[in-house]
């Protein structure tokens, strides 16, 4: 029976190392699919990559690709036009920095050097951010890619979790149809981006689509909102709030839900108003939820790359081009280099921002509740 | 909680009152009732339309298209299903006849591929009309990367719930040194790849070795679990340009299993992080009573634990389903010209069409949407159940 033994013993040799066997597939994956392609990414940005006969050929270039997207011919496509720089625009450039700069001095006391490291970083990228907006957008010139995408984060973002957050409220009252509501509410989540982006594509049509009664009514016949930049990205956002406010719904309304009702039921009988009860009960319970939410819904909006593809192309003119669409152009137009550099751009900015969001203010919450 | 032992209205309730003021606990007023449903009907007219839009322009001819908006079939206009011949019939690939050849194809390439490296045999030209090769593309694709994903990512989310791992930082940073190196040798000295990540893993196991009980910071089971999480931080665009050179390198690139992998990846995070927590809720007597009676690892993932968390693990496979079907970036790299998914074939037709052929795109779009609205409807059941909860504690 030595066979058998040999096989038991090699059997208890596997069970020994499952914790081995059970982690290594996904870690493998990661590494090779993710962790290893950041990596080579990185080459990939600070090269000239050409197609040859025998696979591909690198030049290293330093950062040029790099500082082509903020010096050189691939600003005003990137920053936007950030000259000339109006008066108002610096002070407000001015007051943003010092409040920046007074925050960080004032973090020296909390913080460890690591914590000041860090807060450095968020500081730097804070005041980079806010002068790429004072020089372009509140001196009146336009925006590129790198404000397109937060504006589609920012101002997507909120509009997501007013909304999403006030119908989940209305649902967690004692309404009939609850589960219709929510069954409804749920769909646009699910349905292809792709999708999202041709049906609002033709909803907003001028001429052929449903409003055009509507807007004949008040005149606008002839506008045409894919013409203009910001009636394009605000349509944008349109179909991606579509699209994810059933998400922001499906978290808030658990967590409303899970709010004990007695608490509630106890203020309704000491003649609390719904305000009061929502201010003082319900929103402290649910905040560190909504922050979780919010940071997710953000990091998944630094992706949007398929409904300005649908719906727009891009245009007018880059006006709506996110920055993965950005590269995604690049790309097709055979420049692997400086392709790679604006995703890289797009991985600093959102790893910065996020991380500072997380730490700042998800766990700054935390940290608040439990003291 | 009961109405009648809370009660607390008045005998003569004056108008206003009876308008702003609850009636009972657990109650809304009136106006709150009227604004509160009117907001809910106009938000469920806001999502609907659009859905119920395309399936009525699917059924609309070029003509009641242009002629401006119509709005109720039979009513307005005349339906007619000429958007879902021109997809299904006029192609000449599309009756019945030669989908059935087509399945016959399948199967046969499928048996080329699995003997392929014994026998050499050509795999035979696929003739198929594009949405059905879409459609089954996609279905392929995001099945099995589905299957995939769920078995390893609830795996490691298992073993990070139950195991203890101390993996060494040092370790980690002679990996992706060497990682480094490996890139550096391949990318500008002309090094084979796999000459050097050969070199570059035995050159691992040695240094693990000799460099590695130098350095005695050692990580823990959180920041594997924050690692495997904070991928979904990664933008796909940055990882998508490598991928591809990659794949080009051994063969792969336009093929399932390139994309099967690839979503895999990209979904691994949402799969730990969501199992990770229905695991944790697992009470562990139950595994230590069987690990007692002598049951393996595996046994207890497989015949206990699972068992245990199914309602949780068929959300997140419903959820991970839905992501891979939607999936768009990824396809449009890898997926060129044979293993064209449905959005990648909207995106397309989208892209060269000239003019408006608004009825056949929406045909197609309600065959990519479709589906997913039935799994959202399901999964919509496991989220009213309480499911999804879990994970969402912060």
């Amino acid at each position: 029976m030595a066979g058998s033994s040999q096989r038991e013993s090699w059997g208890e040799w596997v069970d020994r190392h499952s914790g081995t066997f059970f982690i290594a597939p996904a870690v493998t994956l990661i590494l090779i699919f993710a962790i290893f392609p950041t990596i080579y990414s990185m080459f990939f940005a600070m090269s000239r990559v050409r197609f040859t006969g025998d696979g591909l050929k690198f030049r290293f270039v330093g950062f040029r690709n790099f500082s082509k997207q903020f010096f050189g011919t691939d600003q005003v496509h990137f920053l936007g036009r950030t000259e000339p720089v109006s008066i108002l625009a610096m002070i407000i450039f001015a007051v943003i920095v010092v409040s920046v700069l007074v925050w960080l001095y004032r973090s020296r006391k909390i913080a460890t050097w690591v914590g000041m490291l860090g807060r450095t970083v968020s500081a730097s990228m804070a005041i980079f951010l806010a002068w790429v907006l004072c020089a372009s957008l509140l001196s009146g010139n336009s925006i590129g890619t790198l404000y397109t995408t937060l504006f589609y984060v920012l101002v997507g973002c909120g509009i997501q979790f007013v909304i999403g957050t006030g119908l989940a409220f209305i649902c967690s009252q004692p309404i009939h149809g609850k589960n219709f509501f929510r069954v409804i509410f749920f769909i646009p989540l699910m349905v292809t981006p792709l999708g999202v982006g041709y049906a609002m594509k033709m909803i907003a049509d001028i001429t052929k689509g449903p409003f055009e009664p509507l807007l004949r009514l008040f005149g606008i016949e002839n506008w045409v909102w894919s013409a203009d930049a910001w009636s394009a990205r605000l349509v944008m956002v349109v179909g991606d709030s579509w699209q994810w406010i059933p998400f922001i719904f499906i978290c808030m309304l658990a967590a409303l839900e899970n709010v004990p009702q007695d608490h509630v039921e106890a203020a309704q009988v000491d003649g609390a108003s719904s305000m009061q009860i929502f201010r003082e009960i319900t929103w402290p319970q649910v905040v560190p939820v909504a922050v979780t939410v919010l940071l997710i819904r953000a990091v998944e909006a630094f992706k949007i790359v398929d409904l300005p593809n649908i719906m727009t192309g891009g245009g007018p003119g880059t006006a709506t081009e996110s920055m993965t669409l950005h590269s995604l152009f690049v790309w097709r137009a055979n420049d692997m280099g400086t392709s790679a550099a604006i995703g890289y751009l797009l991985l600093i900015v959102t790893v910065i921002v996020c991380a500072s969001f997380f730490n700042y203010v998800v766990l700054g919450r935390l940290r608040r509740t439990k003291a | 909680m009961s109405d009648a032992s809370f009660k607390f209205e008045k005998s003569g309730r004056s108008l206003m009152e009876r308008l702003f003021e609850p009636p009972a606990i657990g109650k809304m007023s009136l106006v709150a009732k009227i604004v509160a449903y009117s907001l809910l009907a106009i938000w469920s007219v806001f999502v609907l339309f659009p859905i119920y839009w395309v399936i009525i322009t699917s059924f609309k001819d070029a003509a009641a298209v242009n002629q401006g908006p119509f709005y109720i079939p039979f009513f307005d206009f005349q339906p007619n299903l000429d958007a879902w011949r021109a997809q299904f019939n006029i192609d000449r690939f599309c009756d019945l006849t030669s989908i059935l050849r087509q399945v016959y194809l399948l199967v046969h390439n499928s048996f080329v591929f699995v003997v392929s490296p014994v026998i050499s045999l050509n795999p035979m030209e696929l003739q198929i009309c594009k949405i059905y090769l879409a459609f089954t593309n996609s279905v392929v694709i995001s099945v099995v990367s589905t299957t995939l994903c769920v078995a390893v990512g609830s795996m490691a989310a298992y073993a990070l719930a139950r195991v203890q791992y101390k993996p060494k930082f040092g370790n980690i940073l002679v990996f992706v040194a060497l990682l480094v190196l490996v890139i550096v040798a391949t990318t500008y000295a002309g090094v084979p790849w796999w000459a050097s990540s050969t070199v570059a893993l035995a050159m691992f196991f040695f240094l693990v070795r000799s460099v590695g009980r130098y350095f005695k910071m050692r990580l823990g089971n959180n920041d594997i679990l924050f690692w495997i999480i904070s991928q979904r931080i990664l933008p796909p665009i940055v990882v998508v340009i490598p991928v591809y050179v990659m794949f080009q390198a051994v063969g792969l690139l336009d093929t399932h299993l390139a994309l099967i992998i690839l979503y895999a990846v990209a979904n691994l995070p949402i799969v730990v992080w969501l199992m990770h927590d229905f695991f944790a809720n697992v009470p562990i007597e139950l595994e230590e009573s069987a690990q007692l009676d002598g049951a393996t690892r595996f046994g207890i993932f497989w015949g206990i634990v699972l068992p245990l968390t199914r309602p949780g693990l068929a959300a997140t496979t419903l959820l991970i389903l839905v992501l891979n079907w939607n999936e768009y970036l990824f396809a449009v790299f890898i997926a060129t010209v044979k293993v064209q998914t449905m959005p990648i074939m909207v995106a397309a037709k989208n892209a060269g069409e000239k003019g408006v052929f608004w009825w056949e795109m929406s045909a197609i779009i309600v065959v990519m949407i479709i589906p997913v609205i039935i799994m959202s409807i399901l999964l919509t059941k496991f989220i009213s159940k309480g499911v999804l909860q879990g994970a969402m504690k912060g």
